[in-house]
């Protein structure tokens, strides 16, 4: 890639950082350019960031028919799955799928409760509820 | 303490280089990554990430900063810890000692980082270099600027789980034997890199490349699934770590220096090579990228096409290479 092309496109994903590149200069040596980001990344980033982001609204909906657990919108609003949050929060993953289910969460212990909060990096009343 | 942070490509060859430079070794982010025979490609169908296939352009997670030890001649030392505080109070004492140490983290729990890059994503590298009340002083290479992070922090990215999961694992050479770089290594270190690109194994080199392209060309060309697949491999491509031509252009700036270290000017041509095989990969991207976001139709056989393409090249790269450090 020569320098001048070293996309300065302003990708929103990188949050005003630059990023280094490596880019040949009029010498046609190799030399770190820094840049603003490129369309394509922002679009794949964004992509990525919209099915998670997809996926924590459909279980809001899930939860306000009565259909999944608060637990299941906070697992996944905190980008995880179930797989993810067995083993950050050290239950059996089969126990994490029971525990998505409402009639099951409501009977949670404060301490198992506790565990689910502090694997998503949340207080134990906010994960009893959606936001 | 004095520490002079760089800006880098690259999360581990950044701080690798970062870790030399601060022990008297004159090294650039590139010769690191070079040294190390750090460029690979490897489709890793059994790693999940979000319910996606590992898809690396590089070395695994250490394996740039293990690929120094025989060309410096370098100990280094790696530990894990059992829990949060053990490791946290580790980092304390060898701060206090005057230590600069690598670590590896986790990036959805660095607060640091813009919100759109917070994945769970385990083999970021960066380093500490001091600490000021409860922050710690980071050097992350992938930001142009120092960083500050809070203990607690620090060490939910340091202790996440899941996979490739650090185990708040940090490290720091020990003993450096040699301080500056040998013909001979330079020459080894793109003869391995040349065999490890031209493994005879399925999943790695452009062996991979090609099982890759098979498994795209048999995607659905109408399913959401399929759409979420192909971003994934420019997401692994272009950014988590620099990605595939990211890592192309880090190895065309190791053959430059190469050509001077290890007084083989034909390495040059191969740099500019290089650099034209990396283009090709951000044509990819931007192909893939045009289809994810529907202004072209979504074509897996197209991309297998041109992820075929980029096999043939690198093999011919790679096979001329090795024959030109022989």
């Amino acid at each position: 890639m020569d320098i001048h092309s070293v996309p300065q496109e302003g990708n929103a994903t990188l949050g005003g950082h630059r990023k280094a590149m490596y880019a040949r200069d009029a010498d046609g040596r190799m030399v770190i350019a820094p840049s603003r980001g490129w369309e394509v990344e922002e679009i794949v980033t964004t992509h990525a960031v919209e099915t998670l982001q997809a996926l924590a609204a459909t279980a809001r909906e899930r939860v306000r028919a009565g259909l999944a657990s608060p637990l299941e919108y906070w697992m996944y609003e905190r980008r995880m799955d179930t797989a993810l949050l067995a083993q950050t929060s050290g239950f059996w993953q089969w126990r994490v799928k029971r525990h998505l289910r409402p009639e099951i969460f409501a009977r949670l212990s404060a301490a198992q409760l506790e565990r689910y909060a502090h694997a998503l990096g949340l207080s134990p009343d906010t994960i009893r509820h959606l936001p | 303490m004095n520490f002079q942070h760089q800006h880098a490509a690259h999360c581990e060859s950044g701080v690798i280089s970062s870790l030399m430079r601060q022990n008297g070794v004159p090294m650039s982010e590139s010769l690191a990554f070079g040294l190390s025979a750090g460029l690979a490609f490897a489709y890793l169908p059994f790693i999940k990430l979000s319910g996606l296939p590992l898809i690396a352009y590089r070395a695994l997670p250490r394996a740039i900063i293990k690929g120094l030890i025989a060309p410096l001649a370098a100990r280094f030392r790696f530990e894990t810890f059992r829990t949060p505080l053990a490791g946290q109070q580790r980092l304390d004492a060898l701060l206090a000692s005057g230590q600069i140490v690598g670590l590896q983290t986790s990036v959805y729990w660095l607060p640091y980082f813009p919100p759109d890059m917070r994945f769970h994503f385990n083999a970021h590298n960066l380093v500490v270099y001091g600490k000021d009340g409860d922050d710690y002083l980071v050097s992350d290479p992938v930001f142009e600027e120092p960083q500050r992070c809070a203990s607690a922090d620090l060490s939910r990215a340091r202790f996440a789980k899941g996979a490739l999961a650090p185990k708040g694992l940090l490290y720091y050479p020990t003993s450096i034997g040699r301080k500056s770089v040998t013909p001979q290594a330079v020459c080894d270190a793109i003869r391995k890199n040349c065999r490890a690109m031209l493994a005879p194994v399925p999943i790695a080199g452009v062996r991979g490349m090609r099982l890759l392209a098979n498994k795209v060309q048999a995607l659905p060309a109408g399913s959401p699934q399929s759409a979420a697949f192909i971003g994934h491999i420019v997401r692994m491509q272009e950014e988590i770590g620099t990605g595939g031509a990211g890592f192309r252009f880090i190895y065309a700036a190791f053959l430059q220096e190469a050509a001077l270290l290890a007084q083989r000017p034909s390495l040059s041509q191969f740099s500019e090579r290089l650099t034209a095989i990396g283009d090709a990969w951000r044509a990819l991207a931007l192909k893939a990228a045009r289809m994810v976001k529907g202004r072209e139709p979504l074509d897996p056989p197209a991309i297998a096409d041109l992820l075929r393409k980029q096999a043939v090249q690198e093999e011919a790269f790679f096979r001329d290479l090795k024959i030109a450090v022989r």
